[in-house]
């Protein structure tokens, strides 16, 4: 059998110990990116990719006010939406664990439906209410629309994050807010909750890191400058200088945005996992 | 007479009255007819095997388990009445749990005084000022801006009782109060317990702690299999037990050589490694950032 032969045949071929084997892995490593560095500077012009991606000139274009009103205005379509998104949510993950069947069974629907179709369909099915129903406008447009849209798409993802955390907070925890007198609403709102969202946190702004990505759908809409966010603007400018600088500026600027959240939620996951200790 | 013709017996001095009180869990049958009565400023101490539904039976007494048969009595009133006004009839029943349950998120001061404010309605400064006096009583008066996690078990189960106490109530129910506890952090709880007893509370009390129940109880139930086996002062049912099966149990409790003296603690642990109060849920990311004392093994 192979099997045995090879096994007698092992202490004849020379083995290498682990430690040698790891070394040669790594060496093997090194030089494959070494040779990717060496043909990526043979076949890439380093300037005029700059040109491209980076050109001096048309960053300075782009930081102007209008950059400015931008990255404010993604903030403001971002935090609007969040704030809905948070307090819809609350709602929903509440319904969700209600003993009345019919609010669990609504609180479900809605969220599959929203998890399940494009963020953009809502965003556009939104913007043309206003078509559909003459006459009719969301409060401070275009901002009520896109709070409203993305704020009701994120509800849905926040109710499962928020329902969890809900149920994680331990159930002797209503039980003596419920042995003091205290009513289940009042158990709830006072004791449970306040647990649930330290709890949830750190998930939540998650959901803003990616609530301020998705803020950048509003580019489908046809909007006065004045509502441009990052995306929109870094469009419009890399369209008209035919380069694709100004995208690249818009990019950074979200990562000025997400790079510090996204830090501060690993902060946070470190910290309850010390508490938990 | 039935059941449900049963009356209060309308006595101010009988606090608690329960009658013929049965619960199950689905198939399992967890006390089947419990009668008894605790009167006023009487400390009835509970004991017997693990898994026999002493905690069951606190927490009937509460309404923190839905009895499926019997009624229950409190300060004739029935606690068991659909139509009773449970969430007032708590106030007037401290209890205390052998996980604490402490609000995580609030100083012990808050958590003395948020019922105070929130249920009965005080004002806050009043409520801040009886908080501290209960504290104080319970020996952590410089404890007050401290949060549960920054106390050991014996603390938080002081700050636990003067939190049940700060609501003014008739009596107090506890549930194996010191089974959480580091041995050497018992004895404090245990006083404070001692002085409620001493200042005329009446107290039910569920525990392990034989030579408590010895000293404070003025009556010792003994369960086992859902029923009161053997009731009576502590010197009989601890001191000269009638019945077999409280021998048996007795002398499991007290004489740690026993060969079966393993059994209890074993049982003890398996069912309560598994209590549903510390399941956390599996989704979440690591850690609730809460100490949850019961669960740390
Ligand atoms: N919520 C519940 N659902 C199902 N079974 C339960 C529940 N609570 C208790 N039980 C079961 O009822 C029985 C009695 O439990 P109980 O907690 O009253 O016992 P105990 O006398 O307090 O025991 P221990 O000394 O271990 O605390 C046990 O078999 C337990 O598994
Ligand atoms: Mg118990």
């Amino acid at each position: 059998m192979s099997a045995i032969s090879s096994t007698t045949e092992a202490p004849r071929r020379k083995k290498l110990s682990p430690r040698k084997r790891a070394q040669r892995i790594r060496i093997v490593q090194y030089a494959v990116l070494v040779l990717a560095v060496v043909l990526a500077a043979l076949t890439i012009d380093g300037r005029q990719l700059q040109q491209v991606f980076f050109r001096p000139d048309l960053v300075v274009q782009t930081f102007g006010p209008q950059l400015g009103t931008a990255f404010v205005n993604t903030i403001i379509y971002t935090a609007g939406a969040f704030v809905l998104g948070l307090v819809l949510g609350t709602v929903l993950a509440l319904m969700k664990l209600s003993q009345v069947g019919p609010y669990r069974w609504l609180a479900t629907i809605y969220t599959e439906f929203f998890r399940g179709i494009p963020a953009i369909i809502v965003l556009l099915a939104f913007s043309l209410m206003g078509v559909a129903f003459p006459g009719f406008s969301f409060p401070f447009d275009p901002y009520g629309t896109v709070w409203v849209a993305l704020g009701m798409v994120s509800a849905a993802y926040m109710s499962e994050t928020i329902r969890a955390g809900i149920q994680a907070v331990p159930k002797g925890q209503i039980e003596a807010a419920r042995s003091l007198g205290m009513s289940p609403g009042m158990s709830m709102q006072r004791i449970v909750l306040p647990q649930a969202f330290r709890i949830v946190t750190p998930p939540l702004t998650n959901e803003l890191v990616l609530l301020t990505k998705d803020s950048s759908l509003v580019y489908v809409l046809g909007l006065f400058a004045s509502g441009y966010e990052l995306t929109k603007f870094g469009r419009n400018l890399a369209n008209s200088f035919a380069n694709i600088t100004p995208l690249v500026v818009a990019g950074l600027c979200y990562l000025v945005i997400t790079l510090p959240l996204t830090y501060l939620v690993r902060r946070m996951e470190t910290q309850q996992r010390k508490a938990t200790r | 007479m039935t059941v449900s013709q049963v009356m209060p017996t309308g006595n101010r001095e009988d606090e608690i009255q329960i009658y013929d009180l049965h619960k199950s869990f689905g198939d399992l049958e967890v006390l089947t007819g419990i009668t008894t009565t605790v009167h006023r400023g009487e400390v009835v101490c509970v004991i017997g095997p693990s898994g026999s539904g002493k905690s069951t039976l606190l927490r009937c007494v509460n309404l923190l388990e839905q009895p499926t048969k019997g009624r229950i009595f409190i300060l004739n009133e029935e606690i068991t009445d659909p139509d009773a006004d449970v969430d007032h009839m708590r106030t007037q029943m401290g209890m205390v749990f052998q996980s604490f349950n402490l609000f995580p998120h609030l100083t012990a001061l808050q958590n003395c005084s948020i019922a105070l404010v929130r249920v009965l309605k005080k004002d806050p400064e009043e409520a801040r000022r009886i908080a501290q006096e209960n504290l104080e009583k319970v020996g952590l008066g410089d404890r007050g801006h401290s949060y549960p996690a920054q106390m050991s078990g014996g603390q938080q189960q002081r700050v636990a009782i003067a939190r049940a106490l700060s609501m003014d109530p008739e009596m107090m129910l506890f549930d194996e109060p010191t089974s959480a506890l580091d041995p050497e952090l018992v004895g404090d709880v245990l006083s404070v317990m001692r002085d409620l007893a001493d200042g005329g509370m009446t107290m039910m009390v569920v525990t392990h702690e034989m030579a408590f129940a010895r000293e404070v109880a003025d009556r010792v139930l003994f369960m086992d299999g859902g029923v009161i086996v053997e009731e009576g002062p502590p010197e009989e049912v601890i001191g000269n037990p009638k019945e077999e099966r409280t021998r048996a149990f007795l002398s499991r409790v007290l004489d740690p050589t026993h060969v079966h003296a393993g059994d209890e603690d074993t049982a003890y642990a398996q069912r309560h490694r598994t209590a549903p109060d510390h399941d956390g849920n599996g989704k979440l990311p690591p850690g609730t950032g809460f100490h949850s004392p019961g669960g740390v093994g």
